[in-house]
């Protein structure tokens, strides 16, 4: 295996970089390697964190970061290579005790209880008995509120877990993991759900811990969150270890290269587009006031051919805009038409028909069923084109859904494979394929990049501006500054109005001081 | 019922702002007053029950109401406990039947219906509670060590089991019963019989168990999120074993009741229970997605439908519309309990 060695001298010779310090590294994988049946996930890898720093560990889907959790974490055994512990041995891996206590990992999917408190979720099957041997409450939720208290955690132990936000549900993991006295956490996409307010307290939060003593490993597609907080940067691309340096000496775009493979990937846009006046426009939006306040007269217009961004904050209305013009929810007040038509507010059919494309917010929740196949969770939204009087060719089906495929380059090994087996940049591409089946006159997307990695994520933007170029109008309501590059124009939503417009071209200090609700000039 | 527990004791109630739950007098979240939904609909029914006929509140219909409903309890008491842990079990009612019919099948002496009397009498009672344990298993294994689908394995061995019943007893009732079958069905102790006694004992005893042991809440836990209990360190598995035997276990104490107090074992005992005790444990807010609900809820839930039942009796309804009636209680105590949660159910 000539080149597993090659990647493992690589690995150990760029681990080694200037960090040879006395005490041994929290965390040590040398020569990692884990295959499932032919596939390979990881090849020889090594990965060094030493104490108090914040080490993050980047790749496209499918470069063996999540293998590597499931290692570190006593999840899996690797085939070959070892990992330590402050210089000893990993532990046996059903011996779940220790492994808590050297290593957490907040992974996306939250691994809360919602039904119970969050003094019992904390507590979890290690709870205070009284004299009786019945459980003792008043002592669990005390020990709770102390715990939460030393790790200055925000929350009322007595809260339902459910009840809480994704971000104080973040902390609550971080501080049960830190209960069992682990102080190296592996934080699994933190980001991926929260907004820039929210991003900033997990950062502050991250630094006060760090500054405590707790070492972390930050797992991220959001590049720059990672200049923001993270000391060293480990990047791992096709199940191999490509290298390791500190972030200052790594530019963004060597960064994005040593991800994808190829220098080009980070190119700036630039383009001039047509947007054809004499068409009718994509999208009128008038007066539009939301049932339940989160959106208030909010009018605009897109033409055929234009992208128009909407950004703004978690919180700003922007989701609630874009899903009330696809008919998801209904408005209190204002009206909406697509391509000259007026759709029944509140029905998406009737939205659809008018001529719009859409890719809804959360993928998992809205935008595919993860048992069906490829092809017809492509073909979903277009049961007329499938056949005659309600029936369904699957002849036609595949025809259709094989396009699909080829058109937005959807890695898969047949269109029957069910969507929950392909990898989260795939799995958008075929939300996204579902939108276009139909050549919409309007696509609208909901953070149509989270989640999915820059390779896909490139693809996914030119084609947005493919789209655009052949007519259709685009709505892209986002908090992600790479989705709003593409825009003509961007829209910012602050507490439920629109507040500014900024043209193609803008620094990203503007944007985000925008959506803020700062203003830079004051 | 655990934070209520909480609440009571709670000297130090760090408000955490606007995070911090709506409370009642700043001690009971209002979301556990949902455990307390039914006691006015409670109150209620017996008012009218009052009202429609002064016997309803006489100490002798209140345990006659007490007492029908203490067999159908137990297994809404194995159903909440199943549930809880995000399954089900559907055969509840058939072993209620099968496991006494088994019993007396083998001491039921011959020449009296289709006993074989292989078995002196005082084995009835270890006989009964025996086929329980092993439906139970039978049921565990299916369903955790081969991974099958618990509402249709269920499903199936409610079919199975109410045939073999069928089959044992030919179709007709088994009589003459041994007074060890009997003793549990028909004593009385304290003045009340002793199946409500029974009842609200290990109703009391599931209450603490649920709400104040650490095998309490692992059910929760379990059936909240079944990845975060394992991950938890809880044997997951074990605890759905005994889940699931303890509440076939439960099924044939019903039965037992039931066939003392008759004084026979019906090759049709048990059969349609099981729409109302589902109806029942959801009334009384158990989650049939797991995870939710209290043993107190369920509790409350039986006990509503059977007090209705009985206010309907005595105002005379005929006893040809009583079946039409019960259904519709159990949808408008479903909207009530909807009104009153507030949450769309799932």
């Amino acid at each position: 295996m000539a080149t597993e060695a090659e990647g493992m001298a690589g690995a150990s010779a760029r681990a080694g970089d200037g960090r040879s310090r006395a005490e041994p590294p929290v965390v040590q994988a040398t020569g990692v390697t884990k295959r499932y049946g032919p596939t390979t996930a990881l090849s020889g890898v090594g990965l060094t964190v030493t104490a108090g720093e914040t080490h993050a560990l980047v790749g496209r889907n499918g470069a063996g970061k999540s293998t590597l959790v499931s290692i570190l974490t006593g999840l899996q055994a690797p085939d070959e290579g070892t990992v330590t512990f402050d210089g000893d041995p990993a532990p046996r891996l059903a011996d779940r005790s220790a492994w808590r206590q050297r290593v957490a990992c907040v992974y996306q999917k939250s691994t809360i209880i919602p039904a119970l408190t969050v003094a019992e979720n904390l507590f979890l099957n290690r709870y205070d008995r009284g004299r009786t041997g019945l459980l003792k409450w008043s002592a669990v939720r005390r020990r709770a509120a102390d715990l939460l208290a030393a790790w200055s955690v925000d929350v009322d132990p007595r809260t339902l877990a459910g009840d809480l936000s994704v971000e104080q549900r973040q902390f609550v993991e971080i501080a049960r993991a830190l209960s069992f006295g682990a102080r190296f956490i592996i934080l699994d996409e933190p980001t991926a759900q929260l907004d820039g307010a929210a991003i900033n307290r997990l950062f502050g939060r991250i630094r006060d811990l760090q500054a405590q003593g707790v070492t972390f490993l930050f797992i991220s597609h959001h590049l720059q969150e990672i200049y923001e907080i993270c000391d060293l940067v480990t990047v791992f691309r096709d199940a191999r270890h490509v290298v390791t340096a500190p972030v200052a000496d790594l530019p963004r775009a060597d960064l994005v290269a040593a991800m994808t493979g190829d220098a080009a990937a980070a190119q700036h846009r630039e383009r001039a587009r047509t947007t054809e006046a004499a068409a009718p426009a994509a999208l009128t939006v008038r007066g539009l006031t939301g049932a339940d306040g989160t959106y208030r007269e909010v009018s605009f217009q897109i033409a055929a051919g234009e992208i128009v961004g909407l950004a703004g904050a978690a919180g700003s209305g922007r989701t609630e805009v874009a899903e009330t013009v696809v008919g998801l929810r209904s408005a209190a007040g204002g009206e909406v038409e697509i391509a000259g038509r007026r759709p029944r507010p509140g029905s998406v059919p009737d939205a659809l028909a008018a001529g719009a494309g859409f890719v809804p917010q959360d993928r998992h929740h809205q935008g595919f069923v993860a048992d069906m196949s490829v092809a017809d969770n492509g073909t979903l939204s277009v049961p007329a084109r499938l056949g005659r009087h309600g029936f369904i060719s699957t002849r036609r089906r595949d025809a259709i859904a094989s396009g699909l495929i080829d058109n937005l380059a959807i890695k898969t090994p047949s269109p029957h494979l069910p969507v929950s087996g392909l990898s989260g940049g795939n799995q958008q591409k075929v939300v996204m394929a579902r939108a276009l089946a139909d050549d919409p006159r309007l696509l609208v997307l909901i953070n149509p990049t989270a989640g999915i990695d820059v390779r896909s994520k490139e693809f996914l933007l030119d084609k947005i501006e493919e789209t655009a170029r052949s007519g259709a109008g685009v709505l892209i309501a986002s908090d992600e500054l790479d989705d709003l590059r593409v825009c003509d124009r961007v829209l910012v939503m602050f507490q439920a109005r629109v507040t500014t417009e900024i043209a193609h071209g803008w620094h990203d200090h503007e944007l985000v001081a925008a959506m803020e609700g700062m203003d830079l000039d004051a | 019922m655990p934070d209520a527990a909480l609440a009571d004791t709670a000297k130090d109630a760090a408000a955490a702002g606007a995070k911090q739950r709506v409370l009642i007098g700043g001690r009971i979240p209002l979301a556990r007053l949902r455990d307390l939904a039914l006691v006015p609909a409670i109150l209620i029914i017996a008012i009218v029950g009052q009202i429609v006929s002064p016997v309803f509140l006489q100490p002798d219909n209140l345990l006659n109401v007490l007492q029908t409903m203490s067999e159908i309890a137990l297994l809404v008491l194995a159903q909440t406990m199943i549930l809880i842990v995000k399954k089900m079990d559907l055969s509840l009612e058939s072993t209620m039947g099968l496991a006494p019919g088994v019993a007396a099948w083998l001491v039921v002496p011959v020449g009296a219906g289709h006993g074989l009397g292989l078995l002196p009498g005082g084995w009835a009672v270890p006989v009964t509670l025996a086929v329980g344990a092993l439906i139970g298993a039978v049921n565990a294994v299916l369903i955790i060590r081969f991974g099958l689908n618990g509402f249709i394995v269920t499903l199936g061995m409610l079919i199975v089991l109410r045939g073999a019943l069928t089959g044992i007893s030919g179709g007709q009732t088994f009589f003459r019963l041994p007074p060890s079958m009997l003793y549990l069905g028909t004593a009385e102790w304290l003045g009340a019989p002793a199946s409500i006694w029974i009842c609200l004992a290990l109703f009391a005893v599931a209450i603490v168990v649920l709400g104040w042991t650490s095998f309490g809440r692992s059910l929760y836990a379990i059936g909240g999120n079944v990845d975060a209990a394992k991950a938890a360190g809880i044997r997951t598995d074990r605890v759905l074993w005994i889940v699931i035997v303890a509440g076939s276990l439960l099924a044939a104490l019903a039965g037992l009741l039931l066939s003392g107090r008759l004084a026979s074992v019906a090759s049709a005992q048990g059969n349609g229970y099981i729409f109302t005790v589902f109806a029942a444990a959801v009334i009384g807010g158990i989650s049939l997605n797991g995870g939710k609900g209290t043993m107190f809820g369920a509790f409350t839930g039986i006990l509503l439908l059977f007090m209705i039942q009985n206010v309907l009796t005595l105002a005379g309804i005929p006893a040809q519309w009583i079946g039409a009636l019960n259904g519709l209680i159990i949808l408008a105590a479903l909207i009530v309990s909807r009104i009153t949660g507030g949450k769309v159910q799932d």
